[in-house]
């Protein structure tokens, strides 16, 4: 009884190994061979080098389309966040007629798939001429993000306690003051948080962005993706390495900063 | 922020109606604009004649819903999406079942970090994930060139551009999505109820099937729901790990939408798929509740 139940232990823990591999795999393997200098995609790699990085970083197609990403995902998650604390001050402290139907509207953006959402912003921008422009991005960028973002910032509203602010505004401060130095900072890990899954939603955002940017908006997963249709050298997987760390360095960044798994 | 500055921030509920309405109104107009509008206008969109990469306005017609059901092609590919959701959802479900059952029990102290290596591919853009995908499967990737190192193949064999390639690749894509759907849906798990079956007797397999499995089903239906609705909707990956001979609806979506601009021809195809997704979704609300009772 014990031999098999020692053995089912190993045969549960190699078969979990296994399972890890094959999630992490393309990672790993992305990261292995951003280290070859060729030409072509050939595996395994022939050199230990940082040619590639090195090319990348000469690549001024996707150094300027790393720029654009870069903005565009800022100004996603400052005008998301801003949008969302305010639809959040009012569904977590008004009662008002209508409240089902903010709140389904804020909840629908989750059950309709980004394709079919991608064709409707398209054909509602490309007649006002903003197609392939950055007004264009952000505003179908902030559809898929403001859900989020009123999410994480609705529930450190709720756990503000409201007496707090009550104590602040018998003392005499105005409502705006209490906004500004109670509010505010205690909802302040719910901001940030949503900034942070905000930006990293349109930095890493494909399907949307390559129905409605081409050249002058282009970002950088759309410039990787045409990019793919042609070549897949290892260029694309240096990279793809710095992507990775990127968004690794932003979690973590904010982790450190407010505890992003308290604000979440 | 004029609004936010003259949010009250204890607001009783009978707070004038001008500042509820002035913190309403920024988020609203976005939601209404990237959201609610395009979606009506898709709507339209898919009754208006065909021009290429313009939308005639007036006269409603069905020309392009015609098109679609009346040739074979559209049916394929139909076909093609449900087989790819399918097989994607299936798999997903088997791989990710094992992890999130480690991971709701497990008592490592690595539990967290464990965790985070389940979900963190998640951070990554699909785009380069599929870029991984096509490392590995690619003619001379890591299959191939292992293959033929240990001298188990002459030629190669074709792992891409076509759906094996794209399924395996949707598979390990949307995993992460299971997992953290099951680990949500796992609570009512309960090692205790394991222990008394077991000291009843239950033998390990009986305690699995009997107790485990029921109690876990509706995170597993709720994984399975995901991955689908997320599978039939993706183009990113059928299209470059199909290298365009993979047709599901997202790729034809893209295609009608970007490449030969027939605008109410994407406009229905995309309404087909919300349609599907739609009806998908009601499905597993009535599977969800009758697993309940």
């Amino acid at each position: 009884m014990q031999n098999t139940s020692m053995l089912g232990r190993v045969a549960w823990n190699t078969l979990i190994t296994l399972l890890y591999l094959f999630l992490l795999a393309p990672i790993v393997i992305v990261f292995i061979i951003s280290f070859d200098t060729r030409q072509y995609l050939a595996f395994p790699p022939e050199s230990f080098s940082f040619g590639s990085y090195v090319k990348v970083f000469e690549n001024a197609k996707f150094i300027s389309a790393f720029w654009r990403s870069l903005a565009i995902g800022a100004i996603v998650g400052i005008v998301s966040v801003s949008a969302g604390m305010l639809l959040s001050l009012s569904l977590v402290r008004y009662k008002f007629r209508g409240k089902a139907a903010v709140n389904f509207l804020i909840l629908a953006p989750f059950l309709v798939p980004h394709i079919v959402l991608a064709v409707g912003v398209m054909l509602v921008i490309a007649p006002i001429g903003l197609l392939d422009s950055y007004p264009g991005i952000v505003l179908a960028h902030l559809g898929i993000t403001i859900p989020y973002t009123v999410r994480t910032i609705t529930m450190s509203l709720m756990a503000v306690d409201t007496r707090v602010e009550e104590a602040a505004l018998v003392h005499g401060a105005s409502p705006a003051m209490v906004f500004w130095r109670i509010t505010l900072p205690l909802v302040r890990p719910g901001l940030i948080a949503g900034a942070v899954i905000a930006f990293l939603i349109s930095f890493d955002e494909a399907t949307i962005s390559l129905f409605i940017v081409s050249v002058k908006a282009s970002t950088l997963p759309t410039e990787i993706y045409h990019y793919l249709e042609y070549s897949t050298d290892p260029q694309i997987a240096a990279l793809s390495v710095i992507l990775i760390l990127i968004s690794i360095g932003v979690v973590v960044a904010v982790e450190r900063l407010v505890g992003l798994r308290r604000a979440i | 922020m004029s609004a936010a500055v003259t949010a009250p921030a204890a607001g009783a509920p009978a707070a004038s109606r001008g500042i509820l309405l002035l913190l309403l109104l920024p988020g609203l107009v976005a939601l209404v604009v990237t959201f609610l509008l395009p979606l009506l206008w898709l709507f339209r969109a898919s009754f208006a004649s065909s021009a290429v990469g313009t939308l005639s306005g007036g006269d409603w017609t069905s020309e392009a819903y015609t098109t679609v059901l009346f040739d074979p092609f559209y049916w394929r590919v139909a076909w093609n999406t449900l087989v790819l959701g399918f097989n994607v959802a299936v798999f997903a479900v088997i791989l990710s079942y094992p992890i999130a059952l480690f991971l709701a029990r497990t008592q490592s102290r690595f539990r967290g970090v464990l965790t985070a290596l389940a979900v963190a591919p998640l951070l990554t853009s699909s785009v380069v994930r599929t870029y991984g995908w096509m490392v590995i499967f690619g003619d001379r990737g890591v299959i191939n060139s292992t293959l033929q190192a240990l001298s188990l193949t002459d030629g190669v064999i074709r792992l891409t551009n076509n759906s094996l390639g794209a399924t395996v690749a949707l598979i390990e894509i949307l995993m992460p999505y299971a997992i953290l759907a099951m680990l949500s849906g796992f609570g009512r798990l309960n090692v205790q109820l394991e222990e008394a079956a077991a000291m009843l007797g239950a033998n390990r397999l009986r305690v699995f099937t009997r107790i485990v499995l029921p109690l876990s089903l509706p995170g597993v239906l709720t994984a399975a729901l995901l991955v689908f609705v997320l599978a039939i909707s993706s183009f990113v990956t059928p299209r470059l790990m199909g290298g365009g001979r993979v047709f599901v609806l997202g790729t034809e979506v893209f295609n009608e939408a970007t490449v030969t601009l027939n605008w109410p021809l994407a406009a229905a195809l995309s309404v087909m798929l919300l349609v599907l997704f739609s009806s998908i979704i009601l499905l597993y609300q009535r599977a969800l509740r009758a697993l309940e009772v």
